[in-house]
């Protein structure tokens, strides 16, 4: 079904994303950048994808990625976003640099660049929606710029106590943000003051929440991904709890992600060295329960509902929705072999590129076949 | 012992004084550190001080991030041992040819020396091969060749041009051994046959007229001074001694290799120059000591990741006879602990050291939970993966510890929801108690709460220390006043008191916060609740000494203090009336 190709690259991988392609085109994505961290020096590199190459004596695929350029850094790379001709990427020494052409140093620290004891924390996660970019970080502090202002327009202090670890647009200008408390907060910046203008919470153990991401289509459907590997499923719209929990990693789920243009499908990533395929399209009942294909095991999860008040929808979101006999969501397992930490991952079409702490890059462009 | 390269280098310390003190120096994975110590030459008994520390980081190309891959894919293989050698092979190959490529780019001729000569005790590891069960059925010759042919990347022009020699028919029908179905004698009986042939060419001059073809003739015969007149094509001693059998011994059995060998070493080096510590693992290899091996590896290579290997593959293959060690247990563990607590030493390789460690039955988890420790965190997210392995293997210390140098850090960042974070995962009461003071303390001074967001949402956590339990409780306490419903505010205040998980400094300010409950117009309080309010006061003043010293501060402050117990027991009886009058007059009876 897929092909995955590896290849060893020599910089352990914390973010990967696919370079956007311009609206309307029909190509399929071909380029994408890559942060490396745990080095001396770490490097933000340009890679393409080459044809693919020959089967080795093991019968893996070697993949063929050629390095177009790097740029160094000091610090891990921590984020990466991507557009069509610019990488912005905030470090773990808090300067977010604009392809070297625009850097701001000293946008996260703990106590402030004017007293003696100046330390820098480090920014966890960035978003932009052209021209802004937002930042948030471990001191949790939020931060917007615009590309060509040299100083942030608006910065949050403190707006967490505990660190943020993602952050996310949900419709513009307002933000939603995770942290380490186990809370989802929603930042809305046409408002003055420094409050969320809305916080929704996990239920039980207040699990600290790695990664956000919206649903592309359905602004109010958001999915968490936690530490202790669950994926959780929340409506914004109603109610402080979420939707559904998923037991899916058994280690921290480092990214999750909505496929942009088949929202139906789900990807999650985690430190156990798995990468997940989430399909909740409704075709899937027509299948046999326990799929197998190939070595990789398929199985499939009923929905576990922990709350959900009078819900009056003209659309119901296959995410959403409650029926546990009728809503089988089937996962398929992406790595031939485990490894260790899948770091990041990013789709775009029917391509998908995964970065780990092994040194190796996955790319597959056959995810739907 | 071995002989040196060439002469040491010496590198001098900057600011250090050499003639007027002595240093002393240790040395560590990767580094040594140096320091200077205040003993003269003369004065033997002077007291060490310490001034300066300098740490030197020893150059060690096999952490060149060209390597990494070396490093990765062993460690692949090492966890799961499938198709060991030629994969191991396979990969030194591959990063061989990389090393080469930086030895070419390497600026500076001294490390370029070291890289060559780390490049060649890379190749060694080819060794493996020659381990008599670990051979496959057929001739050592063939081996020997492969070996050749793999070792040095330029052979595979060369053997075209000793092998693809002006009588290619000759030869292709004679090297017709990929097929392997020839038993040993009859190859013994074709190549007699074959040599006896291209003698008697020789000895009728049937090359006079070419010089050239003559040699090439005494070559095949296997003579040795033909061999050795083309010195400058053959590029090492073992390539020697491989063309030296292939023309004059083709089924020469492994136990007889060390001595063609040890011949082939003292021809080819003629009495110039001695013998290189790599030359000496292989003649080890070629005795088949695998102790000796093992030994002069270990000597002579910077590192331990060849050794380490090395051993293990053996190690698993039943050849090493282990005989315990004082420390590490056996050979076998006690490289591999090296070689893991090398791994640690480098910011990136670390988490391999982990499954190093994992293989190692009697010290591997002891030395982990030393290592795994003392690695630099600089984010979050590596401290998360580090507390991630450790709980993996139930390091439930380490977990705490680590834990702890994080939520310390993060008090001291004020950033009291990451430091209770922390504190949860690590299940740290204590520190928990902490940081619940530390926002009590905070409450007391400004007179509000800070991070409202997290002590509403403290969830089943609240639950990990009682301090942290006040607090939430106080704050709902709080919250429950703002909303008016006096009736809860009192009874949850009230059990504040007596369930005595409110901290004894705390009491006098839950008692001023009774104190608008009970002026309300309304009676809030009942009889009986009161009655336990006094009782509170009472506990509260009772263990209390009354100063009557000349400080004027203490004064004031004990004026306020008895300001404040008057208006409660003023406030506490008058609200004892009223509930009496109210509960008498509404009970009737």
């Amino acid at each position: 079904m897929e092909e995955i190709y590896a290849k060893f690259v020599s910089q352990k991988i914390s973010k990967t994303r696919w370079r956007p392609l311009p609206p309307g085109s029909l190509q399929t994505a071909e380029t994408f950048a890559t942060g490396s961290w745990d080095n001396e020096e770490n490097y933000v590199s340009l890679w393409s994808i080459g044809d693919f190459g020959n089967l080795d004596s093991d019968g893996g695929f070697e993949g063929d990625h050629q390095l177009l350029c790097d740029i160094r850094h000091h610090g891990d790379i921590m984020d990466l976003q991507v557009n069509l001709c610019i990488i912005i990427c905030p470090t773990s020494f808090s300067h977010l640099t604009l392809s070297v052409n625009q850097q701001w140093t000293t946008a996260h620290y703990h106590t402030g660049p004017g007293s003696p004891s100046y330390s820098s924390a480090p920014c966890t996660g960035i978003v932009c929606n052209n021209p802004e970019i937002v930042t948030v970080g471990e001191d949790g502090r939020i931060n917007l710029f615009r590309a060509d202002h040299k100083e942030a327009v608006r910065t949050i202090d403190n707006a967490d106590s505990s660190t943020l670890h993602a952050v996310t647009f949900l419709r513009t200008p307002e933000i939603l943000t995770v942290n380490s408390i186990g809370q989802l907060k929603i930042w809305d910046f046409r408002q003055q003051g420094n409050e969320p203008s809305q916080i929704l919470s996990l239920t039980g153990d207040r699990v600290p929440l790695h990664c956000v991401d919206r649903h592309p289509n359905q602004q109010h459907v958001v999915a968490t991904g936690g530490q202790d590997g669950m994926l959780s499923i929340w409506d914004v719209r109603q109610g402080t709890m979420p939707v559904s929990l998923l037991k899916a990693h058994e280690a921290e789920m480092w990214e999750v992600h909505f496929h942009p243009s088949n929202p139906d499908h789900l990807f999650t990533c985690s430190e156990d060295g798995s990468l997940w395929h989430w399909d909740a399209s409704t075709d899937v009942p027509e299948k046999s329960l326990l799929f197998h294909q190939g070595g990789r095991t398929s199985t499939f999860l009923s929905h576990s509902i922990s709350n959900q008040a009078n819900v009056h929808q003209s659309v119901i979101s296959s995410w959403l929705s409650t029926d546990p006999a009728k809503d089988r969501i089937e996962i398929t397992s992406l790595l031939p072999s485990r490894t260790l930490s899948v770091n990041s991952l990013d789709v775009l079409g029917p391509c998908l590129v995964c970065g780990t702490d092994a040194e190796a890059i996955y790319v597959t462009r056959h995810l739907f076949s | 012992m071995e002989e040196l390269d060439g002469e040491p280098t010496v590198t001098l310390i900057p600011g250090v004084n050499s003639k007027k003190h002595q240093m002393c120096f240790d040395w560590g994975p990767g580094e040594m550190l140096v320091c200077e110590t205040s003993f003269n030459k003369k004065d033997v008994t002077s007291r060490f001080h310490l001034k300066f520390l300098h740490l030197f980081e020893c150059f060690l190309p096999l952490w060149h991030h060209k390597m990494f891959r070396a490093h990765l894919v062993c460690h692949f293989i090492f966890c799961r041992l499938v198709r060991v050698s030629k994969n191991y092979r396979s990969v030194i190959r591959a990063c061989m040819e990389e090393m080469h490529q930086v030895a070419i780019a390497a600026k500076d001729p001294a490390s370029g020396r070291q890289y060559s000569s780390q490049v060649r005790g890379v190749t060694t590891v080819v060794l493996a091969p020659l381990f008599p069960s670990l051979l496959p059925a057929g001739p050592l010759l063939l081996h020997l060749l492969d070996w050749v042919r793999l070792h040095v990347c330029e052979v595979d022009s060369l053997s075209a041009d000793v092998l693809g020699s002006e009588n290619p028919s000759k030869h292709e029908s004679f090297w017709n051994l990929p097929g392997n179905t020839q038993t040993l004698t009859e190859l013994e009986l074709k190549w007699q046959h074959w040599h006896e042939e291209c003698e008697r060419y020789l000895q009728d001059c049937t090359f006079a007229s070419n010089p050239h073809l003559e040699s090439l003739c005494k070559i095949m015969l296997g003579d040795e001074a033909a061999l050795l007149e083309q010195k400058e094509l053959l590029s090492n001693w073992y390539h020697f001694l491989v063309t030296r059998l292939l023309y004059s011994n083709p089924t020469v059995k492994p136990i007889d290799l060390q001595y063609y060998a040890q011949s082939s070493l003292d021809l080819f080096l003629g009495g110039e120059s001695s013998p290189e510590p790599l030359d000496n693992i292989l003649m080890a290899a070629f005795e088949f000591d695998i102790h000796q091996v093992i030994k002069e590896c270990s000597i002579a290579l910077s590192n331990w990741w060849f050794v380490a290997h090395l051993t293990d593959l053996l190690d698993h293959c039943k050849l090493l006879q282990s005989h315990n060690l004082y420390f590490g247990s056996n050979m076998r563990e006690f490289l591999l602990l090296e070689y893991a607590s090398g791994l640690f030493a480098h910011p990136s390789l670390w988490q391999l050291g982990v499954d190093y460690f994992d293989y190692c039955p009697e010290l591997g988890r002891v030395s982990l939970e030393l290592h795994i420790e003392r690695i630099p965190l600089n984010t979050e997210q590596k401290a998360l993966k580090v507390l991630r392995i450790c709980e993996q293997r139930q390091m439930t210390e380490q977990v705490r510890s680590i834990c702890k140098i994080l939520a310390m850090k993060a008090v001291r960042n004020n950033r009291l929801g990451s430091a209770l974070s922390w504190s949860i995962r690590a299940k740290d009461a204590a520190f928990a108690t902490l940081v619940s003071d530390r926002f009590l303390r905070d409450y007391c001074e400004r007179g509000c709460f800070s991070d409202l967001d997290l002590i509403d949402n403290l969830g089943p956590a609240m639950m990990l220390s009682d301090r942290l339990t006040f607090l939430g409780k106080y704050r709902e306490f709080h919250r429950v006043y703002g909303e008016k419903r006096f009736a809860d505010a009192a009874s949850l205040l009230l059990s504040l008191m007596t369930s005595q998980i409110a901290p004894r400094s705390f009491w006098m300010t839950l008692l001023t916060d009774a104190l608008p409950l009970l002026e309300q117009k309304q009676v809030i309080f009942s009889a009986e609740q009161t009655y336990e309010l006094m009782q509170c006061l009472e506990d509260l003043t009772s263990g209390r000494p009354v100063h009557r010293g000349p400080d004027t501060q203490q004064c004031q402050d004990d004026d306020i203090e008895t300001t404040k117990v008057e208006m409660l027991r003023l406030a506490l009886a008058r609200n004892l009336a009223r509930a009496i009058v109210r509960e008498g007059s509404l009970e009737g009876s």
